[in-house]
C-alpha cells in the first residue's frame, strides 16, 4: 500500500465534498475490489474516503419493487426472506457471490459501480431491469454499464441504492470460472412487465442484454425456444479460461439452465 | 499392532493441532528479532535481459532504507553460486552442464522474477518505496518458453550449448529395439506433463541475525531440511563454517517439495544480516511464490509400449524433454532421472526398457521436486500408455494388468531399471479397488449418464513408487551429493519422560505424533510422556529432512535404532541393580524384569537409576540414559496401489465432475492410520488437481500467466468427491517396522486415473493436461 489520507464521510453531502476537494479521492464501500488493489500498490489515490459509515444506504425495502440500499452487503440480500418472497433469483444469485467473507463486507453498490465484467450483480440490474439511484440521478439499468470497468456514473457520484422490478420469474445461471469463481458467463433470465430480458455478465467487456436470446424467448420461455439458437462470439471475451467461442456457447446454455429453473 | 489406544496402529488425533487450529503455531513470519529489518527482492519484470546497470542512489534516499545489494555485493563479499546437488552424466560419459546460478544476478536475467537485488529498510513500507526507487537498466532479449524446441533456441547459458543440460539414458537400448521389432502391437503416446506451481499454505520466509559477540549466524527459515539448508551455505555458498551457522525451521505450513531446495533469498538474507549486523526479515508475498518458488513437472515425452497379441508387455521405449527452468534448483537434475526413469516399469514385467531424457534450460522459473517428484510423471506415462494399449486390444483394464502384473512369488525383483523391489500383493490392490468402485456395475451407471446427455468414463491407475529415500550408497553412486541416512535421539529424562530429537522435519506430516506413537509403543510410556523436536540444527546432530516419503521408513527406523539402544541400556542398568546379568533381563511394555523371578523396575524407575548411579561400576556402565543413531536403509520402499476414478463429463458444458475415486494403497504397516488417509487424501487432491486444475503457463514473452489465484487454479473441496481409501498390506522386508512411506502416493496415482477415466469417457486417445472444461468441450465436439 501506499500512504493516503483516510477520510471519513458523515454525510452523503460530506462524502461528496471530501471528494471535491481530493486530489485523487476513492469512494470505499466494502472494499473488496478496492483493498486487494491498494495492497497490491496498483492503486496510490490521495484520499480514501469510506461511505461504509452512511447507514441510511443500507438495508432492504421491498414493495412494489426491491429496493437495496447501496451498502448492503450480499450476504444480507441473500439472507433476506422478503427478497426471496419477491425475486428468487436475486436471492440466489447474491448466495453464490465470491465467498463468505465477499459476501459478508461486499456491497451492491460497490460491485455495482466497479463494473467488473465478470461480476453477478450486474447481470440482474440489466436482466432485471433495475434502476441505479445516484445522490445525483435515477440511471436506467440498460444504460448503466457502458465499458470494462466503466459505468453512466460521474466523477464523484455515489450510488445510493439500486431498485429492480419484481418480475414475473426469473432465474439466474452461472458458469464459474475454476480458479476464481467469477462467472465466466452468468445470464439472468426475467419476465418484466410481459417482456422477456436477458442479462448476461462474464461473457463481455460488461454486462449487457442479449438481443439473440430475447428475440428467441420473445414467444415464451421456454427451453425448447432455445434449440439452435446461437449468439455471436465477435465481441466476447476470450483468456486463458475461455474463448470467446466456448463463452458463446456458454451463454446459450446457461440461458437454458435458466428457463429450466422456470418450468 | 494395536488398534485401539495410543501405540503403533492407532488412530490418535494429532499433538500439533491444536496449536495450528488456535493459531499458536510458531511459523518464520512470527519471530520477531530486536533491532529486525525488513528485505525486499527486486525483481526481473524481463524473461531474459542483460542488465546495463543498477542505480540504487535514489532508493538510498528514500527514508528508512539502509542498504541496497545488488549481486555484485554478495560477489564482492565471496559468496558462491547456488549448487545443484545431483551430478547426472550423459549418454556419452560427460557430466552435465551446471550453469553458474549465482543467489543475485548479477549481467543478466534469466526468469521473470528472479531476483537481482535487495533493499533493506527500517519498515518494510519503506523497503518497498526503495524497491520502487532503484533503477535498473535492462536491455530486453526474445524469450526461450517452450522447452520442446528449446535446442534451436538463443543460447542462454554461455556454458550450455543448445540449451541442453544432459542427454541421459537408462535401460537396454538394444534389447528394448529387438523386443519392439517382434511386437503383434506398439502402442504409442504423445504426452505433455504440465507445469505446476506448489503453493504451500505458508510462504516461504526467513529470518537472518548476526551475534558480533559469537560470530554465531542463526537463520529461521522455511526449510524442509534444515542441515542441508546449512550444509550448503556453508560449504557451497560460505556464508559462515557450519559451526557458527545455525538453522532453524520451526513451525511450516506446507513444502510438497518446494522447501526442499536452497534459494537466493535466504542465501541473501542471513549474508546481509552479517553485513550489516543487524536482523534481517523477508516474508514471500504470494506473488513472489508463484514467481520465485521452483515449479514441478513440465515434461513432453513420447512413449511406446510394445506388446504381443495376447497383451504381454514386451518393451517400453520413452523419450522425455524435461524442462529445468532457468538455472539447476537444488535437486533438479535428479527428478527426471533418477527418480523418473528408474520407475518405469511400473508394477509390470516389462523385459525390456529403454528411457532418454534430456534437460533443457528455459525462461522460466527453475524446476525441481514437487510431491512426488519424477514418479507422478513416470506414472503417468506407464498407465497413461497401459490403458492405451489396452483400448488398442479390446481388453479389459484389469485384465491386461493381472496379465504383466510381477506376481508375489516373484519378489525380490529386478526391474530392467535399476531398482529391485522388495516385496508387493498388486493384484489384492486392484481386486480391493475393483470391489470399492463396483466395476461390474459401471456399464449400467455409464448408461445412465448417456441417458441424461452426458458422458461417462473410468480409469485405472496401478502406481508404484520408490520412497524412503534413500539408500546412500545406491544415491551415491548415482551422482548425489549427500547421503540420505536420518538420524535419531532418543534422551530419556531423569523422572522417566522422553525427548525426541530427530533429524527428520515435519511440515504439516504429524511427526509429533507418529514417532511419539513408535516411542511410546516400543519403550511402553504414555503418548504425552514423549516429546518430538526436529528443526533445528543446534539441537539435532544433523539430519536430512523430510521429502520423498522418507521420514517413517528412514527417521522412524533411525528411532527403532535409537530406542534399542535406551532399551538395551536400561537392561545393563536393571541388571546392576539385581546383581545379575543383562541377558536375565526381559523388556515389556515398559517393564524391565528378571526371568524366574519376580523383580523388576518399571521404565521411569530405571531412568530415575541411570541419573542417580549409586555404586554404578563406571568402568562398565556410564550414566545416563540417552542414545542416538544413524539408519541408513539397505533399499529403496516401494509403496504401490490401485486407484480408480470414474469420471462424469456435462454434455453441455464439458464440465468433467469425478463421480467416485477409489486409492487402495500398500504402505506396509502403518503408524497411524487416521494420518495416513489424511496424507493420502491431500495428496488425491494434488493429483486431480494437476489433471482437471493446475496449469503454470508462461506467455510467448515469459511472463507468467497464472501468476495469482485468479487463474491458478487451486483444488478445492468442493473439486473433489468424498474420496474411498483403503489398504492392503505386505511389509516392507528390509526396515524394522516394516513401513513403506505414503506422503506422494496420492499425488503419484491420482493423475492418470483422473486422465484415463476422462479419455474414456470422451472417447480420445488423449487430451492435454489440465482436462479445463473448455479442453473437455472441444473434445466432445471433435469426439462427434
Amino acid at each position: 500500500m501506499y500512504q493516503f489520507n483516510y477520510r471519513k464521510a458523515s454525510s452523503l453531502e460530506h462524502a461528496a465534498d471530501l471528494q471535491a476537494n481530493a486530489e485523487d479521492g476513492v469512494y470505499l464501500a466494502g472494499g473488496m475490489t478496492l483493498i486487494p488493489t491498494l495492497k497490491q500498490r496498483l492503486a496510490a489515490p490521495s484520499d480514501v474516503i469510506d461511505v461504509g459509515g452512511l447507514d441510511g444506504l443500507r438495508g432492504i425495502d421491498v414493495g412494489a419493487t426491491v429496493r437495496v440500499g447501496a451498502l448492503t452487503a450480499h450476504a444480507e440480500v441473500a439472507a433476506s426472506a422478503e427478497v426471496r418472497g419477491a425475486i428468487p433469483a436475486l436471492s440466489d444469485l447474491a448466495e453464490g457471490i465470491g465467498d463468505a467473507h465477499v459476501r459478508n463486507r461486499g456491497t451492491i453498490g460497490g460491485s455495482v459501480a466497479n463494473s467488473d465484467p465478470a461480476a453477478d450483480y450486474p447481470a440482474a440490474v440489466v436482466g432485471l431491469g433495475a434502476t441505479v439511484h445516484t445522490d445525483r440521478r435515477s440511471i436506467v439499468g440498460d444504460d448503466f454499464f457502458t465499458d470494462l470497468f466503466e459505468t453512466a456514473l460521474d466523477e464523484g457520484e455515489i450510488i445510493t441504492s439500486v431498485e429492480f422490478p419484481v418480475p414475473a420469474q426469473a432465474a439466474y445461471a452461472k458458469f464459474p470460472n475454476p480458479a476464481s469463481r467469477y462467472a465466466i458467463v452468468g445470464v439472468m433470465v426475467a419476465e418484466v412487465d410481459d417482456a422477456v430480458r436477458v442479462g448476461v455478465t462474464g461473457a463481455g467487456p460488461c454486462a449487457f442484454r442479449s438481443a439473440e436470446l430475447e428475440a428467441a424467448l420473445a414467444g415464451g420461455l421456454s427451453v425448447s425456444a432455445l434449440d439452435g439458437v446461437s449468439v455471436s462470439s465477435g465481441d466476447l471475451n476470450s483468456d486463458l479460461h475461455a474463448s470467446a467461442e466456448y463463452r458463446a456457447h456458454l451463454v446459450v446454455v446457461m440461458a437454458r439452465r435458466a428457463v429450466a429453473q422456470l418450468t | 499392532m494395536a488398534e485401539n489406544g495410543t501405540g503403533i496402529g492407532a488412530a490418535v488425533k494429532r499433538k500439533e493441532d491444536m496449536r495450528f487450529i488456535t493459531g499458536a503455531g510458531r511459523y518464520t513470519d512470527d519471530i520477531d528479532q530486536a533491532g529486525q529489518a525488513c528485505a525486499v527482492f527486486l525483481r526481473s519484470p524481463h524473461a531474459r535481459a542483460t542488465i546495463g546497470g543498477i542505480d540504487t542512489g535514489a532508493a538510498l534516499q528514500v527514508p528508512g532504507v539502509v542498504a541496497v545489494y545488488t549481486g555484485a555485493d554478495l560477489a564482492a563479499d565471496g559468496i558462491g553460486d547456488l549448487p545443484c546437488g545431483w551430478l547426472v552424466k550423459s549418454k556419452d560419459g560427460s557430466d552435465m552442464i551446471q550453469p553458474p546460478h549465482p543467489p543475485l544476478a548479477v549481467e543478466r536475467v534469466n526468469y521473470v522474477g528472479e531476483p537481482y537485488g535487495l533493499v533493506i529498510a527500517d519498515s518494510l513500507q519503506a523497503a518497498r518505496d526503495g524497491a520502487e526507487a532503484v533503477v535498473a537498466d535492462f536491455d530486453d532479449l526474445p524469450a526461450v518458453v517452450g522447452v520442446a524446441t528449446a535446442d534451436q533456441a538463443d543460447q542462454l547459458h554461455e556454458s550450455v550449448p543448445n540449451n541442453q543440460c544432459y542427454d541421459w539414458e537408462l535401460g537396454d537400448k538394444v534389447a528394448t529395439d529387438a523386443a519392439f521389432a517382434n511386437a503383434d502391437h506398439v502402442a504409442s503416446l504423445d504426452i505433455v506433463n504440465n507445469r505446476l506451481i506448489p503453493n504451500a499454505m505458508e510462504p516461504r520466509a526467513a529470518v537472518g541475525d548476526y551475534d558480533a559477540a559469537s560470530g554465531v549466524y542463526t537463520l529461521h527459515t522455511t526449510s524442509q531440511n534444515p542441515h542441508l539448508e546449512r550444509l550448503v551455505l556453508a560449504a557451497f555458498v560460505q556464508v559462515a563454517p557450519e559451526s557458527r551457522l545455525r538453522v532453524v525451521s520451526p513451525d511450516v505450513g506446507g513444502g510438497f517439495g518446494s522447501k526442499i531446495f536452497v534459494y537466493a533469498e535466504e542465501t541473501a538474507v542471513i549474508w546481509a544480516a552479517g553485513k550489516l549486523r543487524r536482523a534481517v526479515k523477508w516474508r514471500a508475498e504470494r506473488s513472489e511464490s508463484f514467481l520465485a518458488d521452483a515449479h514441478g513437472r513440465d515434461h513432453v515425452t513420447k512413449a511406446e509400449l510394445a506388446l504381443s497379441s495376447d497383451g504381454t508387455f514386451l518393451g517400453l521405449r520413452v523419450k522425455t524433454i524435461a524442462n529445468m527452468g532457468a538455472y539447476l534448483s537444488t535437486f533438479a537434475s535428479s527428478v527426471p532421472t533418477y527418480l523418473y526413469g528408474t520407475l518405469m516399469a511400473g508394477q509390470y514385467k516389462t523385459p525390456a526398457i529403454y528411457v532418454e531424457v534430456r534437460a533443457m534450460f528455459t525462461n522460466t522459473a527453475p524446476v525441481d521436486a514437487y510431491r512426488g517428484a519424477g514418479r507422478p510423471e513416470a506414472t503417468y506415462v506407464v498407465e497413461r500408455l497401459v490403458e492405451t494399449a489396452a483400448r488398442d486390444l479390446s481388453m479389459d483394464l484389469a485384465e491386461i494388468r493381472r496379465r504383466n502384473f510381477i506376481q508375489p512369488e516373484d519378489f525380490p525383483y529386478a526391474t530392467p531399471v535399476a531398482l529391485t523391489y522388495d516385496t508387493g500383493d498388486y493384484e489384492a490392490s486392484l481386486d480391493k479397488a475393483l470391489r470399492h468402485i463396483d466395476y461390474q456395475g459401471f456399464g449400467a451407471r455409464r448408461a445412465a449418464s448417456e441417458a441424461n446427455g452426458n458422458r461417462r468414463g473410468i480409469g485405472f491407475s496401478s502406481y508404484i513408487e520408490a520412497c524412503g529415500l534413500a539408500p546412500s550408497q545406491v544415491a551415491l553412486s548415482l551422482g548425489a551429493g549427500v547421503g540420505l541416512f536420518e538420524s535419531a535421539e532418543v534422551r530419556v529424562n531423569v523422572t522417566g519422560s522422553v525427548t525426541v530429537i530427530t533429524g527428520s522435519h515435519s511440515h504439516g506430516q504429524g511427526h509429533e505424533t507418529t514417532f511419539a506413537q513408535v516411542v511410546s509403543d516400543r519403550l511402553g510410556i504414555p503418548l504425552d510422556d514423549v516429546e518430538v523436536v526436529h528443526g533445528d540444527t543446534a539441537r539435532s546432530d544433523y539430519g536430512l529432512g523430510t521429502y520423498g516419503s522418507r521420514s517413517i521408513a528412514v527417521g522412524g527406523s533411525a528411532l527403532i535404532r535409537a530406542t534399542d539402544k535406551i532399551i538395551a541400556k536400561g537392561k545393563k542398568i536393571v541388571a546392576h541393580n539385581f546383581e545379575t546379568t543383562e541377558d536375565n533381563i526381559d523388556f515389556t511394555d515398559g517393564i524391565f524384569a528378571e526371568h524366574e523371578s519376580n523383580r523388576s523396575m518399571a521404565f521411569a524407575e530405571v531412568a530415575f537409576a541411570a541419573y542417580v548411579p549409586a555404586n554404578f561400576p563406571l568402568d562398565e556402565l556410564e550414566p545416563g540414559l540417552s542414545e542416538k543413531a544413524f539408519y541408513d536403509p539397505g533399499n529403496f520402499t516401494y509403496p504401490a496401489g490401485t486407484h480408480i476414478c470414474e469420471v462424469e463429463i456435462d454434455g453441455e458444458t464439458g464440465v468433467p465432475t469425478i463421480a467416485a475415486f477409489v486409492a487402495v494403497d500398500d504402505f506396509g504397516h502403518v503408524i497411524n492410520p487416521m494420518i495416513v488417509e489424511g496424507q493420502v487424501h491431500g495428496g488425491l487432491c494434488q493429483g486431480i488437481g494437476q489433471a482437471l486444475l493446475e496449469h503454470g503457463v508462461y506467455d510467448d514473452a515469459g511472463q507468467l500467466v497464472t501468476g495469482s489465484y485468479m487463474d491458478y487454479c487451486m483444488p478445492r473441496a468442493d473439486d473433489v468427491p468424498s474420496f474411498t481409501v483403503d489398504t492392503t498390506v505386505t511389509p516392507c522386508t528390509h526396515n524394522p517396522l516394516g513401513v513403506k512411506g505414503c506422503g506422494e502416493a496420492g499425488a503419484i496415482g491420482a493423475t492418470a486415473a483422473v486422465m484415463n477415466a476422462v479419455t474414456d469417457a470422451l472417447g480420445v486417445k488423449s487430451l492435454p493436461m489440465p482436462a479445463t472444461p473448455e479442453t473437455v468441450w472441444k473434445a466432445l465436439g471433435s469426439a462427434g
